[in-house]
């Protein structure tokens, strides 16, 4: 049944993200810690293991993978609601500190694509 | 007639939300097929067009929350919340190739540390550069380089003065809509087609709606790899920053 995937999905965030908020508490952090990636990892582990025993049933992916593609249209929600006018009129110092920072980490990103491209 | 629209636009706002969504997604399919001939991905059209409407709404409404401002669309607040968006990023993992993240997990790790402190450095030495001196309003301006979140996080732990929170929140959020905008336009020079290359790239930019956008009009089939290293970013940023990175700026000032 598709509910069974979509609530495996909805364990696995719940988990992670009180996971990532303990870790968050533990290291006196006003923030949570990794809790989405924790959860992906939980997901990841929870499919191998329902894999390994036969128990994937394609009612259960669905469950899982009708989110997964809801992504991008969330993704495009959420920019519907990002503060741009606040970020267009920040002044110079906003614009300069956003474009300079976002050039040079793309840089990185392929610098270090790269690097590890070689020693592949 | 007015009563039944502002009715149903109160009571179905999610499902509302869902319909329009999907309405500006046709239009940008159609857009990228007619005007692009495929070769700007619909995603990539129908998120700038989100972003150009948040700007009107934003205009329109005085708000903070772009379209959302506006009753009639105040589902997509919903919709395009922390609470489904992290939802749906989980979802995406069920794909990920265990083997390839694997591969690429120290690759992540040097990813985030760059990814911290170079924003921050250098939104350090501009913040300077444009006349601040103090040690809090350097690194809370410094934080906002790194995300919209890790800048009021570190303001508010070091009792930074509103302006300049306001400031920090502005960079990063201009970091997001740079990174949402320019990924599929660089995507190709920075070799950002393959998973490694994903999660170096969501490690480095961190912003995770930047992230999350940026890939998803790139190739979807690489968000969850830039996901899983980007989620760290923020809680890494919100670690260091009011702590190490402050103490460090401050011996320095």
């Amino acid at each position: 049944m598709a509910i069974f995937g979509t609530a495996l999905l909805a364990l696995c965030t719940l988990l992670g993200v009180a996971l990532g908020e303990g870790l968050g508490r533990l290291l006196h952090v006003k923030a949570n810690v990794g809790g989405v990636g924790i959860a992906m990892l939980l997901l990841i582990l929870a499919k191998i293991w329902l894999t390994r025993r036969g128990k994937l049933t394609p009612g259960m992916r669905l469950g899982v993978e009708f989110w997964a593609m809801m992504y991008i249209p969330i993704v495009v929600a959420m920019a519907s609601q990002q503060n741009v006018l606040a970020a267009v009129e920040g002044g110079p110092m906003v614009l300069l500190t956003g474009v300079l920072v976002v050039a040079t980490c793309f840089g990185l990103v392929g610098l270090l694509g790269r690097t590890t491209g070689g020693a592949r | 007639m007015i009563g039944i629209v502002e009715k149903i636009a109160e009571e179905q706002a999610l499902v509302l939300s869902f319909a329009l969504v999907g309405a500006l997604m046709w239009l940008s399919a159609l857009v990228s097929r007619r005007l692009t001939c495929g070769r700007i991905h619909a995603s990539a059209i129908a998120i700038v067009a989100a972003l150009a409407l948040a700007w009107w709404g934003g205009v329109v409404s005085g708000g903070k929350k772009g379209l959302a401002d506006i009753p009639a669309f105040a589902g997509l607040a919903l919709m395009g919340g922390a609470m489904l968006r992290d939802f749906a990023i989980v979802a995406t993992a069920f794909e990920v190739d265990v083997v390839e993240a694997r591969k690429a997990g120290l690759l992540g790790i040097v990813a985030l540390a760059l990814g911290t402190i170079v924003p921050f450095v250098m939104g350090v030495i501009i913040a300077w550069s444009f006349g601040y001196r103090d040690a809090v309003s350097l690194t809370t301006l410094g934080a906002g380089a790194v995300t919209y979140i890790v800048g009021p996080v570190t303001g508010a732990a070091l009792g930074a003065a509103s302006p300049v929170i306001a400031l920090s929140i502005a960079i990063g959020v201009l970091k997001a809509v740079l990174v949402m905008v320019a990924t599929p336009m660089v995507a190709r020079f920075i070799g950002l087609d393959n998973p490694r290359s994903a999660m170096a790239f969501g490690g480095l930019m961190g912003t995770v709606s930047g992230v999350a956008g940026g890939l998803a009009a790139t190739d979807e089939r690489l968000v969850p790899y830039g996901a899983l290293t980007a989620t760290f970013h923020t809680g890494i940023g919100c670690l260091f920053c009011p702590s190490l990175f402050f103490l460090i700026v401050s011996a320095i000032v």
